[in-house]
Formats: C-alpha cells, structure tokens, sequence
C-alpha cells in the first residue's frame, strides 16, 4: 500500500527526516510514536503533499507509485486521506456542501455516478449516527465554532464518507475526553478490514489502548530507531522514550 | 513560486463572457457635449419644458464642476466631448416582445436572460433597456391591475408627469456632485416605478441594462417611489459588450419611501472589467444611488453584488428621515486583474429610533484595488439611533488590495455604534485542507469566497442569488479559482 525508501525530508533547508523507511501493507495498522519535534507531523505533511516540505532523498510509494511529484488532491483522489491535528475553520462553508463536494470530487475521478443532494443526504444520515452526531451539523459551517472533540469526530466522518484505502490519523487524540476517543476508536475500528490500511501518528500510547496497531514504530530525530508489536507502545508509556535515545 | 500563485497566474487570462457586440442600427447624435445637445435630446424625447430647463440648469452647474478626486481609484481624465449623448436601435415603440428585433433578444439569450422565458415561467416582469431607450416591458397589465406603475423613465414623464415633476431630484438633486449632475443635464432613460398605498408590488420589478453602442455613454436614470405602506422588490442587473475605448457610465437611483413602506433595491453589475493584463477598455462605473425614508417606519434596503467594470465608484445611501425608519446595505464586491473599486454606503440618521445595518464584504484578487468607504451620520435629533456596520476584505494572492474607511460622526449622545472589520487571506490551510479532501484549490476558493460572503447573497431575490453564486465563480475562476 505504501512504500517509503530512505526519506529525507524537511522544511526551509532544514532536514527533519533523515532516512525513514516504512513498508504498510493492505489491512494494516502501523502506529508511529513520538516525542514533539521528532519529525511526526512533517512525515504526515510530506506523505499527504503539502507545500513547503521538500524531499531531498529517497521515494513515497503509494499502490506501487511513486506520489512525490503528485498534487494533494490527486494523492487524495487516489485514496490517501489525513485526518488533521488541527482540523481547518471554513467560515461560511456548509458542512454538507464541503463533504458532498470532497465525495463527488472522488466519484467523478473515479468515472463514478456522483451524488444528487438527496442520495448524499442519506447517505451523511448514517455516516452522522456512526461518530454519534447529530443532523444539525449538516447547517452548521466547517469546524465553526465546533469544540476539540467534535472537530475529531469530523475528521472521522469525512473519512468514513470518503472511504480512503490509506487513512493517516494524525494525533486524532490529542484534546480528547475518553468519550469522545471511543467513538473516535469505535469508528476507525469498524471501518478496518483486509484492504484497509492505516497509519496511526500519536504522542501517548492512550489511542493505541482503543486501536490496536499491528507495528509500532519509534520515531527519534527523523529516523524509525525501533519497531516491535503492540507491545511496544506500551513499554514505551512505561519507559519513556529516553532509553532508545543514543 | 507557491501553488495558490500559480494558479492565480493561470488563469488570469480568462475572457469575458459576454464580451460580444450586437449588430443593430442605431440612430446616434455626433459626440460632443453643449447646450444645444442638450436640447435635442430632450426634444427627440419630446420632454415638456420643466425637464429641458431641469436639464439646462444642471449643465450649466456641471461646468463649473470638477471631477471628484478623493476616491481611490485611478483613470485617465475623461473627453466629454467625445461622448455621444444619445443612441437609440432604430425600431422602437414596440407592442410587444415579438416585435422586438430577433437579434435584440438573441443578445439577452446569450446573457441567459431570455424575456420570453422570464415572462413565462419566473414571473418577473423586465424593462429591458438597451442602450438609452426601452424596448420591451412585460407584464405591464398585470402590474396595472394591481396599480403599480412601472415603465420607462420618458414614458413617466409624458404618461405621469405629474409624479416626475413632484419626485424628481428630492433625494439626489442635480447639483449633488460632478456625475450625478451630469446625468441630470443628459439623462436619456431609465426606469420608473411607483406603488400605490398599501400595494403590496406582486412579482420582483426587473432592469436589465446593457451598454452597446460604441462610444456612448450611457446615462439612467431610476426613480421608485413606495407610498404609504407598500413594499416593492427592484432587480437591476447588467453586462456590456467588449469594447476598446472607455465606456462611461453614471447612472443616478432614487428611492423615496412614505410611511410603513419598504423598498428592497437589488444590483448584480457585470460590466465588462477591462483587459485582464493591461485593463484597457473597462466600463467606468460612476453612479449615484440614494434613498430616503421620508415618514415613519420605512424601510430601504440596497443590496449589490459588484463584479464588474474597470473602476467603480459607488456609494448607496439612505437618508433615515422619518422616525422608526430603517436603513440597510449590504454588498460583495470583487476586484480582480486591474480592476479598481471605491465603494460604500452612507446613512444619515435624522429621525427618531432610526436605525441601519452595513455589512460590506470586498475580495481583492489579481492587481485588484478595493476601498469600503462608509459614512454614518448620527445627527441631534436622531434619539436613540441605532447603526452596526461589519465591513470584512478577503485578499486573494499578495498584489492586490483592500483598503477601509469608515467615517462615523455622531451628534447626539444616545446613539449605539457599532464597527466590526476584518481583513483575512485566503489560507493555505484551508486551500490545503480542501486540497486533502480531493478539491481542487479553484473549487476551494469558489467555495471558501461564497461561504464569506454568504450573509450578503442570503439578502438576494432568488433569482439573483444564484446568479450571483455563478459570477462569483466566473469571475474569480479569472483569478483564483
């Protein structure tokens, strides 16, 4: 599914990845674990496209392609989907409008019948009861005025509307009661199965208690200096991270 | 160089859609402006004496005028004199709308205005002005049942003469300022309307105005008047051809509303903007629009979507002269490639509980240069008035501009203001967010530029609102996307 060789990458000529490898296969979990500076959200930034990061080194494969020249939307397009640490305000763009636009921007690539106002609303009804929302977010703006847990649970819905076979979850638990993480769990949980693949990016290992990776990889100064099983993450709520350093 | 910059360079070629001339002969008096021009137009019009001497007086005050030069919009000085005052397509005094020259309305086909569609099935009733004279005006009967007038300007002065004498100039008098005085001396047409007591108007009254004989400048003039507790809705909306040479235009609108009544004034303007790299050609748009709330309890409401025209200057005004009257303005306006646009509102508050409401929503793209400019006048007997003003720029790309001054001068100390402004770039987040989803940065721009200016387009007649939500598009697909 996706196949990073060697990555060296960062912003402004400064170098934050420095020779990362990661091999997902379809149905996978890999959940990548790291300190505040360790190179997590550009490895995010740089797997989705996004201006201003540059790869010095190395290659991202995606589905046996090489995306690094591709443009967010056609990495999107193709079925790469990131859940947002800091989820974007869109003042004045209606929810439904913004959604039923992204989901018809995917069919119409994929030569697909796009929906009318009323299949998408269907559709929205049951995507809203999974993440345990309800219809007034469709009236309601992008992420306007919407609190930390909603604006997660958001993230989840638009994932689970656009049916990404690539799904990077980025700190999606970061300011999340535990209510809200399960229904955050329970959602990504469901929507796992053989050809779904997943990379779960987290600071703590609290996520990981609800989302079981299948490999845990420790991120330290750009580079993945361990990877174990499920196991690993929790040694390293334990342990701290100081041990791996050198 | 960054994405949304690309984009923005790419498409700033995109050509004017309506940017067609139609071939219809035309009866044009030589350019030149004096006295006796004047006179012949009035004369062609067959105006009764009061109007030529209105007329007169106005041009002799207009030359001893000079341009206005405290906006901030730039533009060669302008050759009176080699403005045509008066063009008319040959065939006129037309019936109905199959006589209407088949060319005639082929042009309002290609605007995607079709009269014989409009008449059957929106239910608008169109005085359609092409150049300076009216052509066609649907629904004329129905509105006569329900006693509204509404018809061309010269046809109100010779079938209510009476009505144009007493209304006339009240609220924008001849020697309001440089264009408005110049209209009144040459003002060839327009529309009037007026809406008996307690008349609620049964349809949207529809304008569509289009410039299309070179080298003319075009002059209207609108009166509306509301009596006591009627209401009325008025659409006015405009493309023009491509042209080389500047087109002028300086319209005047007046509004009076008497007690309880409401007048909603609509504008979608679409002039053609001018070449997108030199912005050559352009329209300039110079017109004074102003309504009074006479008598209590009025209401007027002015609401413009501005895309178009190389330079526009325009302030819709509301003098709050009755008591518990209330005053509204709301408006998008976008510049985009050269265009230059100084354009705000003022509201004199002079009665009691007098109260008004601006929101102004400017997006710059391109070399685009906008300026709200806005007056709130609060003055000693206006007890306990009322004004909240939001004035937000969107700036798309780092050549253009968005300027704002509000002026606020308040006489009497139990007035509430309010002033809210915000000037904020199109984001990258929000472009790479959209990007993420699978929109593309033009679709995500089209939808983050409506979704700001979604509480002025919510003011919009249907039928505007969706046209209005399609210029947006055109006009910024040119820009950003």
């Amino acid at each position: 599914m996706l196949n990073i060789q060697d990555l060296h990458a960062g912003v402004d000529n400064k170098e934050i990845l420095k020779g990362l490898n990661l091999e997902i296969k379809p149905g996978e979990m890999h959940a990548v674990m790291g300190r505040n500076g360790s190179g997590k959200s550009t490895l995010s930034n740089v797997i989705t496209g996004r201006e201003g990061f540059h790869i010095s080194k190395g290659n991202i494969e995606y589905k046996g392609q090489s995306i690094i020249e591709w443009s967010p939307e056609k990495r999107a397009l193709a079925g790469l989907f990131m859940s947002f640490q800091y989820p974007v305000v869109m003042p004045g763009v209606n929810n439904t409008y913004f959604l039923k636009a992204a989901l018809n921007a995917k069919l119409k690539h994929h030569g697909k019948q796009e929906l009318d106002a009323a299949g998408f609303l269907k559709l929205i009804k049951e995507k809203l009861t999974e993440v345990d929302m309800d219809t007034s977010y469709l009236q309601r703006a992008v992420n306007e005025g919407f609190s930390g847990g909603e604006k997660k649970r958001n993230e989840i819905l638009q994932m689970l509307t656009l049916e990404p076979e690539l799904a990077i979850l980025d700190e999606t638990d970061s300011g999340l009661d535990i209510d809200a993480l399960k229904i955050i769990a329970d959602g990504v949980n469901r929507y796992r199965n053989k050809e779904r693949s997943f990379l779960v990016i987290t600071h703590y290992q609290r996520l990981l208690k609800y989302i079981e990776p299948d490999i845990v990889h420790v991120l330290i100064d750009g580079k993945f200096v361990k990877s174990g099983g499920k196991e690993l993450a929790i040694e390293l709520e334990e342990k701290g991270y100081s041990w791996l350093e050198s | 160089m960054s994405n949304e910059q690309q984009i923005i360079d790419s498409n700033l070629n995109k050509e004017y859609e309506y940017g067609f001339v139609t071939d219809i002969e035309s009866e044009t008096i030589p350019p030149g402006l004096n006295e006796d021009v004047i006179r012949i137009i009035s004369q062609k019009k067959d105006e009764p004496q009061w109007l030529l001497e209105w007329r007169l007086k106005a041009f002799r005050r207009w030359t001893k005028m000079k341009d206005p030069d405290w906006a901030k919009v730039k533009y060669p000085d302008i050759d009176y004199q080699s403005i045509s005052y008066y063009s008319a397509p040959k065939k006129k005094e037309l019936s109905s709308l199959d006589e209407v020259d088949p060319q005639l309305l082929e042009t309002y086909n290609k605007l995607g205005i079709p009269l014989e569609e409009q008449k059957m099935l929106s239910g608008v009733a169109v005085d359609a002005v092409f150049d300076s004279v009216s052509i066609a005006t649907t629904f004329k009967d129905e509105l006569k049942k329900a006693g509204v007038i509404f018809c061309s300007f010269s046809e109100a002065v010779k079938d209510y003469p009476e009505l144009v004498q007493k209304y006339l100039g009240t609220v924008v008098p001849y020697t309001d300022n440089y264009f408005a005085t110049l209209n009144s001396a040459v003002f060839t047409d327009g529309s009037f309307v007026y809406i008996p007591k307690g008349v609620r108007c049964p349809m949207e009254l529809s304008t569509y105005f289009r410039i299309n004989e070179a080298n003319t400048g075009q002059f209207e003039r609108t009166l509306i008047i509301a009596d006591e507790g009627s209401h009325v809705s008025y659409l006015e909306g405009c493309t023009a051809p491509m042209r080389d040479e500047n087109q002028l235009h300086a319209a005047v609108v007046e509004l009076v509303a008497h007690k309880d009544s409401t007048i909603k004034y609509s504008t979608v303007q679409n002039w053609y903007p001018g070449h997108p790299e030199t912005g050559a050609g352009g329209i300039y748009n110079f017109v004074t629009k102003r309504g009074t709330c006479l008598e209590e309890n009025s209401r007027i409401s002015w609401t413009q979507v501005e895309t178009g025209s190389a330079v526009t200057w325009k302030y819709p005004s509301c003098i709050l002269k009755g008591n518990n009257s209330v005053g509204e303005f709301y408006s998008v306006a976008v510049t985009n490639n050269h265009q230059q646009a100084d354009t705000g509102t003022k509201m004199i508050h002079l009665g009691k509980n007098t109260k008004s409401t601006i929101i102004s929503k400017g997006i710059s793209a391109g070399k685009g240069q906008q300026t709200y400019r806005g007056e709130v006048k609060i003055m000693k007997g206006a007890e306990q008035a009322r004004n909240f003003s939001q004035c937000d720029s969107i700036l798309i790309g780092s050549d253009c501009g968005a300027h704002t001054f509000p002026y606020i001068d308040v006489r009497n100390p139990t007035a509430q203001m309010e002033h809210e402004a915000t000037t904020s770039n199109i984001g990258e987040d929000q472009l790479f967010y959209c990007n993420q989803r699978g929109i593309s940065s033009e679709d995500a721009v089209s939808m983050i530029v409506n979704g700001f200016c979604k509480e002025v387009f919510k003011e919009l007649p249907m039928e505007f609102a969706v046209e209005a939500t399609k210029l947006m598009e055109v006009t910024l697909e040119g820009s950003v996307g």
